[in-house]
């Protein structure tokens, strides 16, 4: 089974244009990531915030709905932020010049 | 009994008398028993209140930068291998397994999703771009109602250097009979619910005008001939009136402050023919007057009996010492203040309209071009050019009202109209119908202001309410072509109309020659020998009738 996680990671760090690929755990810790320390460290304390915002935002605006992904599209990368009970998949990707 | 003090003052010399006065029984005449006597006697207790604020608990609110995540206490987190062991502990767990797993799936939908269309791909960058659309546009914003009443609005002025408040000058001529006080209002722009304060006046103010130096004074011209100056500071009733023997001799229709060097002084005109400079701060007699007569020979002189009914008045402060009126018979008329005989005083003469000018402004920006309302259409002139303006609008189906050039934008003309819309005509946009047409209400619009920032238009209606149009921001601001483009035009058409006026003086003096010529042949006893207007008319038949024939032989 702890095989098959990592494939997965490893699958998704393998896709066009991913530049990276960080799981989180409740507390704010990078538990597995293919990027460097620091940069981990400040994606992982600056998106678990946002989440917990956006999961606030959309049980206060419903409170039977939850969140189930996020996607912040900027100028130069596109983050894609799956929560989940415990944990959080980010994924950091590239444009496709 | 207290105990005598331990260590007593000992003195070893007995009391020594300084003074003595004794009682002089001389002076008992002069005692005067107190009547009555003041005496105050407190026989309640005595009861005071005091009170303490405790000190308060000070509380601020931080943020903290949390980058680092939690870590349980027993790890050292500056400890790499303790945080590795950590993390391979967390990679074991059942819930991390599944997480990544469940996740993972819709991650990787959403990466293969990017990369399927083009995320950052701009479209149709190919085709050439559009100019923008432009759209001009004049929509009310705000409206203010004279509480009470619907009479008229007189005049309308703006505070000076971008203020907030507009002064209205309200009066209904129709209910003269009644005794009751007509009042005009100061409104800030931003509460429509109620005037910021009332001018009492002790008759109905035709024209109510802001100093243009000072944000607090005004000056106001009212009904009877008098005229007065208001300080808001001192509230609603005027400062000083002019007495009435010094007056106008009919109502006064325009005031308007001198650029002088107190910022005191101030002018005002009336169909009675006649102009008056005053200084606010000597109102018992008019510091200058002025008879508003064209006379024809340089030694008439100028009666008021003669004078012209003044329904405009135009002043420009940068040129001080002249002035312009519009008058009731459709006349304009520049005026030099320091004239010495009547022809100096009144070198120029415009023919208008057909009725009274109702506006007269010169161009902000160009100042030898003026702008005059008047029967059913507005003008615009050039100095230079005596016999015609140099553009024109249609006659409208409705009477125009009143006009005045944006400040901003120098192209942009707004006229009000009777039918209770507000035009605004571009000289540089379109010359043949104006550009916007806002219908602002039903009732006729009688004045209009703009605003110095050039966006804001206040009109007023004859039912005593003033509505505040916005004008979109291509209608209130001016590029830096458009002082060119609009020299270009206006010397075009000033161009045009000379040559046409060189042409009609050609033709006139051609005519005169003709008849002079013609003339010994008339018969002398014909009784419409002497009748000018005949003679012209039978000049000008018979100019025509061989033009014809010239052409038919040419032909």
């Amino acid at each position: 089974m702890a095989n098959e996680a990592e494939e997965t990671v490893r699958k998704l760090s393998m896709h066009k244009g991913v530049a990276g690929v960080i799981v989180v755990n409740g507390e704010g810790i990078p538990i597995k990531t293919t990027l460097d320390n620091h940069v981990s460290v400040q994606y992982a304390g600056l998106l678990s915030a946002l989440v917990d915002k956006a999961k606030a935002v959309v049980r206060d605006l419903d409170p039977t709905n939850d969140l189930t992904f996020l996607r912040i599209r900027s100028k130069k990368s596109e983050v894609l932020v799956a929560p989940d009970k415990e944990f959080i998949l980010i994924v950091v990707q590239n444009p496709v010049d | 009994m207290e105990k005598p003090e331990k260590n007593e003052i000992t003195y070893d010399y007995g009391p020594e008398m300084c003074v003595s006065i004794p009682c002089n029984p001389s002076q008992y005449k002069n005692y005067i028993l107190r009547n009555p006597v003041h005496v105050a006697v407190q026989n309640a207790p005595n009861m005071s209140e005091n009170w303490v604020n405790s000190t308060r608990a000070e509380y601020t609110s931080s943020g903290i930068n949390h980058v680092e995540g939690g870590w349980p206490k027993d790890i050292n987190m500056n400890d790499p291998e303790a945080t590795q062991r950590y993390r391979r502990k967390i990679e074991k767990d059942d819930a991390y397994i599944h997480a990544v797993m469940h996740l993972g799936h819709s991650m990787e939908h959403n990466i293969l999703q990017n990369n399927a269309v083009d995320m950052y791909q701009i479209y149709y960058s190919e085709l050439p771009s559009i100019p923008p659309v432009e759209r001009s546009s004049c929509h009310t914003v705000n409206v203010y109602r004279e509480p009470g009443a619907r009479r008229p609005v007189r005049s309308l002025s703006w505070q000076a250097d971008g203020g907030a408040k507009l002064a209205v000058a309200h009066a209904d001529i129709e209910v003269l009979n009644t005794r009751s006080l007509q009042f005009s209002y100061i409104w800030d722009i931003d509460n429509a619910n109620a005037p910021e304060l009332t001018i009492k006046s002790p008759q109905p103010l035709l024209d109510l005008q802001y100093n243009p130096r000072d944000q607090h004074t005004l000056v106001g011209g009212m009904l009877n001939g008098q005229v007065g100056w208001w300080d808001v500071r001192k509230g609603g009733d005027p400062v000083a009136l002019c007495p009435p023997h010094v007056a106008h001799r009919d109502l006064v229709r325009n005031v308007l402050f001198i650029n002088s060097k107190t910022g005191a002084e101030f002018f005002s005109s009336s169909p009675d023919g006649v102009v008056k400079w005053w200084d606010t701060r000597n109102m018992n007699e008019p510091t200058d007057s002025m008879i508003i007569d064209i006379v024809k020979l340089p030694n008439d002189t100028q009666s008021i009996e003669k004078a012209l009914g003044i329904s405009a008045l135009e002043y420009e402060p940068t040129i001080p010492t002249r002035f312009m009126v519009g008058t009731e018979t459709g006349l304009v008329i520049g005026a030099n203040r320091k004239g010495k005989t009547p022809l100096e005083k009144l070198p120029s003469k415009y023919e208008a309209h057909y009725g009274p000018v109702y506006a007269l402004q010169r161009n902000p920006t160009f100042l030898k071009n003026f702008l005059t309302v008047g029967d059913w259409t507005a003008r615009v002139w050039s100095e230079d050019c005596r016999e015609s303006s140099i553009l024109w609008t249609h006659s409208h189906k409705t009477k125009l009202t009143d006009g005045a050039w944006n400040p901003i934008r120098f192209s942009l003309l707004l006229v009000t109209q009777w039918d209770g819309c507000l035009s605004c005509w571009d000289l540089l946009r379109r010359r043949s119908a104006p550009i916007v047409t806002a219908q602002l209400c039903d009732e006729p619009l009688l004045r209009l202001r703009p605003h110095e920032r050039g966006l804001l238009v206040a009109c007023g209606s004859s039912k005593g309410t003033i509505y505040l149009a916005e004008l979109s921001q291509n209608l209130g601001t001016a590029d830096k072509n458009d002082k060119q483009l609009l020299t270009h035009i206006l010397e075009r058409e000033n161009k045009r109309e000379r040559i046409l006026e060189a042409r009609m003086r050609e033709l006139r003096l051609k005519m005169r020659q003709d008849r002079d010529g013609g003339q010994a042949q008339v018969n002398e006893t014909d009784p419409t020998t002497n009748d000018r207007d005949l003679e012209e008319a039978s000049a000008e038949y018979q100019q025509r009738v061989n033009d014809l024939l010239a052409q038919r032989k040419n032909n």
